[in-house]
C-alpha cells in the first residue's frame, strides 16, 4: 500500500456528475425504490444515475456509496496516532504499519511526527493493545491523541 | 447498542449498498430478514447517529481537494470549548476536535483539518483560525500530508 497515489479524476467529471455527488452526500432515501426517487429529484432515469454511480465507483471519484458508521456509537474507537519514523527507513515502518488491520488510514506528513494514522477497534481496549504491537513490531514509540471532544465532523465537499 | 441482526447490516453494507434498482430487498434476502425490517433497521441506526449518513463518499483528492492541511493550535484550556466550537463552524473545516498535548513534543491542543484545491488556500483558511483564536493560542502549525499511505477506513469482522 506504501506509495499509492489516489486517482485524481477531476477532469472525468461532468456537470450532472457534479450535480450528484454535491445532491447524494446524505439522506439517502430508505425507501422501496431509493436510486429512482433520487434520481427523478435530479430530473435523472434511475439508470442513468446507476450507471454514473457504477462508474465514478469504479474510477475511485466516489470512494464508496452507502451507510457511513460511527464507530464509537457501536462501542468501538477511533483514535489518531502518530509517529516519529526515521527518514532513512520510512517506506519499511510504513509497511509495517499498515500490515495492522486496525490502522483505518495512513498519512505521511511534513513534521518531526511524520506518520499519522488512525486506529479503528471494536473493542476500546483494542486501542491500548495494537498501540503495544506496533511499538514492539518498529521499536518506536507510539504517540496516541484520542479526542477529548468533537467540535464538527462533516466531510462533505462541493464537487 | 446495535444488535446482531444490526451487526449483519453494517458488515452487508460497510462496503456500500448494492446497485441494483431495490437495494434493502436485495440485503434482505442476503440476510433472510424481510426489507422492511432492513430500512427500519437502518431508519433506528440514523437516529442513533450509528449511522453518521448514507450516501455519495467522494474521494476528495478526486474532487481536486489535493491540498490537505491538519492545522494544530495551543489554545488555553478555559477557552478551548468556546473557540472550538467556533472553528468548527467554519466552512473549510472538515473535521474539529480537542486531543491531548504531548509535552514537550507536542504543545498543540486543538486540531481542525482543513481541505482546500491548492496550499494557498489551505493557507488562508489557517490565517483565519489563527486570528479568530487571538491572544487565546500561544502556537501553531499546519501539518500537509504528503502521501497517503492507506485508506481502507473500519472494517468490521463478519
Amino acid at each position: 500500500m506504501a506509495g499509492e497515489r489516489p486517482a485524481v479524476a477531476i477532469d472525468t467529471l461532468d456537470e450532472c456528475d457534479r450535480r450528484i455527488i454535491n445532491a447524494l452526500q446524505g439522506d439517502f432515501p430508505l425507501s422501496d425504490e431509493p436510486y429512482r426517487e433520487a434520481a427523478e429529484s435530479l430530473g435523472l432515469s434511475e439508470t442513468e444515475l446507476l450507471a454514473r454511480l457504477k462508474r465514478m465507483l469504479d474510477e475511485r471519484v466516489l470512494t464508496r456509496f452507502g451507510p457511513m458508521f460511527q464507530i464509537e456509537r457501536m462501542g468501538g474507537r477511533f483514535v489518531l496516532a502518530a509517529m516519529q519514523v526515521p527518514e532513512a527507513d520510512f517506506n519499511r515502518v510504513a509497511d509495517l504499519v499498515n500490515s495492522f488491520p486496525e490502522v483505518a488510514h495512513n498519512y505521511r506528513r511534513e513534521h518531526a511526527f511524520n506518520m499519522w494514522f488512525v486506529l479503528a477497534t471494536e473493542k476500546p481496549e483494542g486501542i491500548a493493545d495494537a498501540v503495544a504491537r506496533i511499538e514492539a513490531a518498529t521499536g518506536i514509540g507510539v504517540a496516541a491523541f484520542p479526542k477529548e471532544r468533537e467540535y464538527f465532523v462533516e466531510m462533505k465537499l462541493d464537487a | 447498542m446495535p444488535d446482531s441482526i444490526d451487526r449483519q447490516i453494517i458488515v452487508a453494507t460497510q462496503a456500500g449498498l448494492p446497485l441494483v434498482s431495490r437495494p434493502y430487498d436485495a440485503l434482505a434476502d442476503r440476510l433472510g430478514i424481510g426489507a422492511e425490517e432492513v430500512k427500519a433497521r437502518l431508519r433506528a441506526m440514523l437516529e442513533a447517529g450509528v449511522v453518521r449518513r448514507i450516501g455519495a463518499v467522494p474521494n476528495h483528492y478526486a474532487l481536486g481537494y489535493t491540498a490537505n492541511g491538519m492545522s494544530v493550535w495551543d489554545v488555553g484550556d478555559d477557552r478551548i470549548d468556546e473557540l472550538g466550537e467556533t472553528v468548527g463552524k467554519l466552512s473549510f473545516v472538515t473535521h474539529c476536535y480537542r486531543r491531548p498535548r504531548r509535552l514537550p513534543d507536542w504543545p498543540y491542543n486543538l486540531f481542525a483539518m482543513v481541505h482546500g484545491k491548492t496550499r494557498t488556500e489551505v493557507e488562508g483558511g489557517c490565517a483565519i483560525i489563527r486570528e479568530l483564536l487571538g491572544t487565546a493560542c500561544r502556537a501553531g502549525d499546519v501539518l500537509y500530508s504528503t502521501r497517503i499511505l492507506k485508506k481502507t477506513g473500519l472494517r468490521i469482522q463478519d
